[in-house]
């Protein structure tokens, strides 16, 4: 792999994951709500439309389920579709699509069909857009078997991953933090840079905690370390960037290193990812640990619109550091 | 001009397979060999058989919980359909599908459904591919009245005007949306009708007349091949049996109205037309329903004999 890296945002990150696998394979194309000349409401794509022209670039009505559905019988089909469903909470008006069919035609059909479309879509508070523009709904479709589910936390681990969700031959689910679209990093130059499903990064080392944090809280949970540093806490952050398959071993040795862990999700706290990935550390570390898991994730209320209410509801650095220092490590 | 004999050789034992093969479901379902839910085609077998002559093998299709019609109409095998009803590893499917879901990728059929108008996004794309891939293929979404109901049969007739696809919307009215009455739950003179306002040309064709569905299918999907864009077709049938097997169908259902439909039996009527303009004798058309017999008869023995798979299989197939 080229050591070469640029710096870029996570937007433009993706926009380079897209560009690089519309060039490299013609059977790629993107259609969405005001994916074209728009170049989305956020501006990810800006550019794509005058690169590769409207046949691949495509603008669609808004009509989520029909969206989803002709990218489900594209896929069918011999073409890789890249579904753009604007928002995470639009995802509510496809679900047939996505979960009735595009998770189980391959399954149903006893391995005929493949169903390779990769669906990207945000997740995230935040914008003062109230309750119907900012759920962090993943956990939903984490629950589905057939479909994969991709939740990066950096340019590069957006980048790599998008690139190889094109190239699976399953549905493929991104969820995009909208906060983290300006946020910069660097990311490999290097057209055929992938990462795999499946594989948890550790984001920094530490032995006394384990904070298991995905998309943007990975960078709350990385400011939250670096407080704790600086209080004789060793801080250990890991995000295991996809859900679908999920990497549990590296989740479980750092527990079974660090023995206690923290885990914060965006989603709503009840019945939430944090919840399976705390079963998952509890059965394969049980023996080690020292402390009760702690939960983080959104409040179990639908997501206000007024600011200071909204702040309230997602999780954040202080309240990380807080359920750390509830462990009295020392 | 008139189809050639051969063709219509072909429509009568295609729809006389679909008969004996959904006789024969009835007979294993109640016989215990078969689980789940089984929703018999018989009686509108014209509309499955008159449209799928008029595709290649390499068109698609999508199909219905009422499926199976289709499913032998396009080329699907019955004896990997018989074993898949029965759970087989042998079925296409491998036993995972059953009666609802059965899929035969080699042949177009890209999948029956268990959703009422599920097939409509999946038919839609598959139009939207054909384009894409700059091939001449056509996709036929097989959907019934019930489905005539869902949103996503208003989305998907929008995509499809404004991009051109080539689609043809074949819905079966069989006048009964599951157990309560088309007329009673759906707006509008007829089903036809709902494409209008998308500017998509429809036709109302006698569903029972095999020959009139492959005409008016042959029309669509000329005019779609040649990048004339989607069709609606409403064709007017009739399920001779319940909503599946164990429903009579006969509460919610006037008598005369079952009477009146099978006076003009598919299979019969075009029996007597074939025999009318002396393009086949009682002969060959008794030879025909020999063979299919026969055909149909092997396939229930050879799923019988099949095994069921290994439970190892279960995990198999989640992902490609």
């Amino acid at each position: 792999m080229s050591t070469l890296e640029k710096e870029m945002t996570f937007g433009e990150a993706i926009r380079e994951a897209i560009a690089e696998e519309l060039r490299r394979d013609p059977t790629v194309f993107v259609m969405g709500e005001d994916v074209g000349r728009a170049g989305t409401v956020f501006k990810v794509l800006t550019g794509l439309y005058d690169e590769f022209g409207p046949d691949r670039i495509i603008d669609t009505p808004i009509a989520e389920a029909g969206l989803v559905g002709l990218g489900v019988g594209a896929a069918l089909t011999g073409m890789r579709p890249i579904v753009d469903l604007m928002f995470g909470d639009f995802v509510t008006l496809a679900m047939d699509q996505i979960v009735n069919q595009a998770a189980k035609l391959c399954y149903m059909s006893g391995g005929q069909a493949s169903v390779p479309i990769t669906i990207r879509t945000t997740l995230g508070a935040g914008r003062s857009s109230a309750a119907q523009h900012s759920q962090s709904l993943h956990a939903w479709l984490a629950h589905i078997p057939g479909l994969k589910i991709v939740i990066p936390s950096t340019p590069a681990d957006a980048k790599g991953l998008f690139k190889s969700a094109v190239r699976d031959n399953n549905p493929v689910v991104i969820y995009e933090d909208k906060m983290m679209y300006t946020l910069k990093g660097m990311v490999p130059v290097d057209d055929d840079f992938t990462i795999p499903f499946g594989l948890a990064d550790v984001k920094r080392e530490g032995d006394d905690v384990t904070l298991i944090a995905t998309s943007s809280m990975v960078h709350v949970a990385l400011e939250a370390a670096k407080h704790l540093g600086e209080l004789g806490i060793s801080a250990e952050v890991v995000d295991p960037r996809t859900l679908v398959p999920l990497d549990r071993d590296t989740l479980i040795q750092s527990v079974i290193k660090t023995t206690r862990a923290v885990i914060i999700d965006e989603g709503h706290r009840g019945y939430g990812i944090t919840g399976e990935l705390a079963s998952v550390v509890y059965q394969g570390a049980f023996d080690y640990i020292d402390a009760p898991i702690v939960r983080l994730g959104a409040m179990d209320v639908p997501v206000p619109f007024s600011k200071p209410l909204e702040d309230a509801t997602i999780p954040t650095a202080k309240d990380v550091i807080r359920a750390v220092q509830e462990m009295k490590i020392r | 001009m008139p189809l050639p004999p051969e063709i219509l050789l072909k429509m009568y034992r295609n729809m006389l397979r679909i008969r004996r093969f959904e006789e024969q479901i009835n007979e294993v379902y109640t016989g215990g060999l078969m689980h789940g839910l089984a929703h018999l085609y018989i009686g509108e077998e014209a509309v499955a058989v008159g449209a799928c002559t008029a595709l290649r093998d390499d068109d698609f299709i999508t199909s219905t919980h009422r499926g199976h019609g289709h499913c032998v109409a396009k080329g699907g095998n019955l004896e990997y359909m018989m074993a898949e009803v029965m759970g087989r590893v042998t079925g296409h499917c491998r036993g995972k599908g059953g009666s609802m879901h059965i899929a035969d990728m080699s042949v177009g059929i890209l999948g029956a459904n268990g959703i009422v108008g599920g097939g409509f996004g999946i038919a839609t794309g598959a139009a939207l591919s054909a384009k894409k891939r700059g091939t001449d293929q056509v996709a036929v979404c097989f959907f019934g009245d019930g489905a005539s109901n869902q949103g996503i049969f208003f989305e998907t007739m929008n995509f499809a005007a404004i991009w051109q696809l080539p689609i043809i919307y074949l819905c079966e009215n069989n006048h009964y949306g599951e157990y309560t009455a088309t007329e009673s739950v759906t707006a509008g003179k007829c089903i036809a009708d709902r494409s209008t306002p998308f500017g998509i040309p429809s036709c109302q064709v006698d569903g029972s007349d095999a020959i009139a569905v492959y005409e008016a299918t042959a029309i669509a999907v000329e005019r779609a091949r040649s990048g004339g864009g989607p069709t609606l077709i409403e064709c007017e049938t009739y399920r001779y049996r319940g909503h599946h097997v164990g429903d009579p169908g006969e509460s919610y259902r006037p008598l005369a109205e079952r009477e009146e439909w099978l006076a003009k039996d598919p299979i019969i009527r075009l029996r007597i037309k074939m025999k009318a303009d002396s393009l086949a004798s009682d002969a060959e058309l008794d030879a025909e329903v020999r063979e299919v017999e026969s055909e149909v008869a092997h396939a229930v023995e050879a799923a019988k004999k099949a095994a069921y798979p290994d439970v190892s299989e279960v995990t198999q197939h989640v992902y490609a």
